[in-house]
């Protein structure tokens, strides 16, 4: 573990609306031994909509919370929110990049005499910082409820799941797999994990949306799991509020509950339903609670294929 | 010493290189550095006008050192010292300035500058070149013998072209047969005639041949000496069988017990037993034993092999053997990889049954294959109504390999035909460019779009098992942008093959240096010319033919194959090669036989003499690098060509202020 005092942009979905990632995500911290501060005079990151209503405004907008946390002498910025951590790691990613966008930007600061240098923070994903910094072996180590017999859709998201990404693959990425199986719990097949939940796309329309949730949900429910783990609370709120709609839509009766990485880790690390924030959700996942069992469940044999059957190929670990 | 008297040819190039440096002042300032008593310039010195220009000069004015102005002397050194070995002067009294390479061609847009350089190139080879000497090339013989390593269908037409044309080659291979990849298909584009029924004579043909000396299931381990004398060291893998005695009847495996998945010669898609034979025809006939895989070398028990063995040519005991072998020329034809497909996880391969690869689909569509050539899904019985086949899979993609692994296009038109003509299914194929561009490659095409393959424009973005309409239930859907009509589709199939592409050979770089042959940016081998040297490298004696060299089909391999035997016939029938007399030399005199030298030397060039307390170099193994020179601590080592005093004066040349004429560092 590298430090246990981590700069921390919290963003307005978590603040106002999420309150079970944001109490989560600080008590997970609590029980990890390291703190989350948060940076002083923090702006909204713009959402998924700004930059493609004006590009450069949003990148000033973006970049007035990277060139305040550097004042206050951060070097790097730990975020929870997918949306938030896109737009701000893209910022500082780009200004570099394309040195006439950086000049263009620090030109919108300075009339807040402001200034960004780029690479100064690096901007991380909560995930990616517990992985990193604590570890899977620390994790199994610590957990003192294993999550045994619960199988776990681990959704990432279209957001953290760009040519930038800063997890394993971008297109099928296994982080967040791998943490879930060192808590004990067993990640599912789960083949739309990087795929989009539609964002906004409820406000505008619902058909087009209800058809991405459905999906999702779907596919997350016939790979058998209890629920899906998310990193972002836009995903959260899509597939978690909107699941009932989306099913009276569909005719299906799909009821799977979709709960933030840091309340599952909590419950790993043995900490209380209520302290993570357990039953703010739409989609009730009491049920997933009662099915953690004491005992690791025995390993599925594979499904026994035809005499017939051509071998597979074999998978790298 | 009378005064040497230095002649400057100033090149032009056509406009390579008067286009943009000011060729003819740079020959007229030339004519002020030291030594100079002509300086001309010439549209094109290479040309026989050019040569006799210098021939011309040097009786006329009594030259005793020359300087070419012009490209990289990998293009041309050669063709000026011959000119001036044709007037009488060493060729080694001759300097090149690059100021193509160095000057015209990398600052286009700076004419001022490109010439100032080029003066200043000009001047460093006039003041290196008064302090050349006189060398001689070291005349070696040519052994006949030559070794080929790699026993695929270029190796193998390599070696029975030397053999046929009477001198013996030795041909070095990994796996248990000889064949390589062209032994899995079970057709050949574009002509469709059967892969086995025209490789397997060849195959025979190395088996019996009375000048081959066929070493499979053997890898080269070390490489010692220069052209016309190498010495190879070859680690002949233990079979566990006694050729000698061995019928190859087939009992062993037969009995065998442990059954593997052969991820070699079945591209994992079929299985093998631990002792095995990899096809039916292979050459030799005889079989391995896995050791790895044997459950008698695990436990100690079994033997069923030995048992049922009619002739006892079992051996348990037998340990590998090392060969050292004498050869005068060597052809490494060591093949390609194919690309793991796996790699680009949304494509599913490993993780979704039924996509295969294409050397996969090769095996399954070859009737000595795991279905012998039902074209099944992967449950082993399903015959697929719709097929996918994915071109660029690795290939032509940034994030992958920049190179087109030029096969794949011929090859998925192959499997679309093979599919259709076989099943009668749908085949979709997805690409990006078609570039069936040799001979009969495009009527083929065209052949297979009558025969009624759909053909989608249009990189694929993933294949998933997620459906979104009854359709789609159950079935891959093949996503992608068609870009021709400018949609997004998503095309449900029962089976995707993927035409994986072409790469190195995972060990290339060490093979490579093994036999000081360089990789490219691509990771293949490079050759000495891409366009007229294509088969030779930078180690004299070493040539490079088929895939090693660069994704190729079969006809061209042959062809690359075909032309390395011709060049090591060339030099075979010289009988004696010259070697470059540029190479270090010690002088015992002041020698300390400290020894340093001795492990640095990249080529175990130099020997140290116990009873003088020296080291001592090697003359036919030193390749001149001059590491040895740099790092002698007593500085008595010295590079021929490359002295101190050449070097130095060298550096003096470049530093002249090339507007005021003067040296930049006057002090020195």
């Amino acid at each position: 573990m590298t430090a246990t005092r981590y700069p921390y942009y919290p963003g307005c979905s978590l603040q106002h609306r999420t309150h079970a990632y944001q109490q989560s995500t600080e008590a997970v911290a609590r029980a990890l031994g390291f703190e989350l501060v948060e940076m002083d005079d923090w702006n909204c990151c713009g959402a998924t909509e700004y930059f493609s209503v004006n590009r450069l405004p949003a990148y000033a907008l973006v970049a007035r919370n990277l060139a305040r946390a550097a004042e206050q002498g951060a070097t790097e910025l730990v975020v929870p929110c997918s949306a938030c951590f896109l737009n701000l790691h893209k910022t500082d990613k780009n200004m570099g990049r394309y040195p006439e966008l950086g000049e263009r930007v620090n030109q919108a600061l300075a009339a807040g005499k402001l200034h960004y240098e780029p690479g100064t923070v690096k901007v991380r994903h909560l995930l990616e910082m517990v992985i990193t910094d604590i570890g899977n072996d620390r994790l199994k180590e610590r957990t003192r409820r294993p999550l045994y017999g619960l199988k776990l859709a681990p959704y990432y998201g279209c957001l953290v799941a760009r040519p930038d990404s800063v997890f394993d693959s971008t297109e099928q990425p296994t982080a967040m797999d791998k943490m879930l199986e060192a808590i004990g719990a067993q990640a599912a097949p789960f083949a739309l994990k990087t795929f989009c939940c539609g964002g906004h796309m409820t406000q505008i329309s619902e058909d087009t949306a209800f058809g991405m949730i459905h999906q999702i949900v779907q596919n997350a429910a016939k790979s058998g799991a209890d629920a899906i783990v998310t990193i972002c609370p836009m995903c959260q709120l899509n597939l978690d509020v909107y699941q009932d709609a989306a099913n009276r839509y569909f005719e299906t009766d799909y009821h799977v509950p979709v709960l933030y990485f840091t309340q599952v880790l909590g419950l790993a690390l043995g900490l209380s339903p209520k302290e993570l924030g357990f039953g703010q959700e739409f989609v009730d996942a009491r049920a997933v609670l009662d099915k953690i069992q004491d005992v690791p469940p025995p390993r599925a044999t594979p499904a026994r294929r035809p005499k017939s059957a051509l071998p597979m190929p074999t998978m790298p670990e | 010493m009378s005064e040497p008297r230095v002649g400057v040819y100033v090149c032009h190039c056509g406009h390579n290189i008067a286009g943009t440096v000011d060729v003819e002042h740079v020959a007229e300032w030339a004519m002020g550095l030291p030594n100079v008593v002509v300086s001309r310039d010439n549209k094109f010195m290479c040309a026989s006008t050019g040569q006799e220009q210098i021939e011309q000069d040097i009786k006329e004015f009594d030259l005793t050192h020359v300087v070419v102005a012009s490209c990289s002397p990998h293009m041309h050194e050669k063709t000026f010292r011959n000119a001036c070995a044709r007037a009488g002067l060493n060729p080694y009294l001759f300097e090149m300035a690059n100021i193509r390479e160095h000057a015209s061609w990398v600052h286009p847009h700076d004419r001022d500058g490109a010439t100032n350089k080029a003066k200043a190139l000009v001047s460093a080879a006039v003041h290196r070149v008064i302090h050349h000497e006189p060398l001689e090339p070291m005349k070696v013989s040519i052994r006949p013998e030559t070794l080929v390593v790699g026993g695929g269908i270029a190796g193998i037409q390599a070696a029975l072209e030397i053999a046929d044309a009477g001198y013996h080659v030795y041909l070095v291979e990994r796996e248990p047969s000889i064949g390589g990849h062209m032994a899995m298909f079970d057709k050949t584009f574009p002509t469709l005639d059967c892969s086995a029924c025209i490789l397997t004579p060849k195959m025979f043909d190395v088996g019996a041949h009375p000048n081959i000396t066929l070493l499979s299931y053997s890898e080269v381990e070390r490489v010692d000496g220069y052209v016309g004398n190498f010495t190879v060291q070859v680690r002949k893998k233990a079979r566990k069988v006694d050729q000698d005695l061995c019928t190859g009847c087939g009992s062993c495996w037969d009995k065998c017990p442990i059954r593997i998945v052969d991820t070699v010669f079945e591209a994992g898609l079929g299985y093998r037993k631990a002792i095995y034979r990899p096809f039916p025809q292979a050459v030799p006939k005889y079989p391995v034993i896995d050791v790895e895989n044997c459950t008698y070398y695990k436990t100690g028990k079994c033997r069923m092999c030995e048992k049922v063995c009619p002739t006892n040519a079992i051996r348990f005991d037998m340990e590998d053997e090392i060969v050292e072998l004498e050869v005068g020329n060597i052809i490494v034809a060591t093949g390609f990889k194919l690309f793991d497909a796996r790699r680009i996880p949304q494509y599913g391969y490993g993780r979704l049954e039924n996509v295969f690869t294409s050397l996969e689909f090769e095996r399954l569509t070859n009737a000595a294959g795991p279905t012998e050539g039902k074209i099944v899904l992967r449950d082993g019985e399903t015959t697929p109504k719709t097929v996918a086949i994915i071109h660029c899979v690795g290939s032509r993609d940034r994030n992958y390999n920049t190179h087109c692994s030029a096969i794949c296009c011929m090859s998925s038109l192959k499997f679309a035909h093979l599919v259709m003509e076989k099943t009668g299914a749908q085949v979709y194929n997805f690409y990006i460019d078609m570039r069936p561009i040799h001979k009969g490659y495009e009527e083929f095409y065209h052949r297979i779009m009558d025969e009624g393959a759909q053909f989608i424009r249009g990189k694929v973005s993933e294949i998933t098992d997620v459906a979104r309409s009854p359709e789609e239930d159950g079935k891959l859907v093949v996503v992608c942008e068609d870009t021709l009509i400018g949609h997004q589709r998503r095309v449900p199939v029962d089976m995707v093959i993927l035409a994986a592409g072409l790469e190195p050979r995972a060990d290339a770089q060490e093979v490579g240096y093994m036999f000081g042959v360089g990789c490219g940016d691509t990771g293949f081998f490079i050759e000495r010319h891409p366009k007229l040297d294509p088969v030779a490298t930078a180690t004299e004696g070493v040539f490079i033919a088929g895939a090693c060299q660069g994704a190729k089909d079969i006809p061209d391999s042959v062809a690359q194959g075909a032309a390395a035997a011709a060049r090591v016939l060339g030099t075979i029938s010289q009988r004696e090669v010259s070697l470059e007399p540029i190479r270090a030399s010690i002088d015992e005199e002041r020698c300390s036989g400290c020894r340093i030298c001795n492990n640095m030397c990249p080529y175990n060039a130099i020997d140290f003499i116990e009873e003088k307390g020296v080291s001592r170099v090697n003359p036919a193994l030193c390749k001149g690098c001059g590491t040895c020179v740099a790092a002698c601590p007593s500085q008595v080592i010295s590079g021929a060509h490359f002295t101190f005093d050449q070097l130095m004066a060298e550096i003096d040349g470049i530093l002249v202020d090339v507007l005021s004429d003067r040296p930049i560092v006057e002090a020195v």
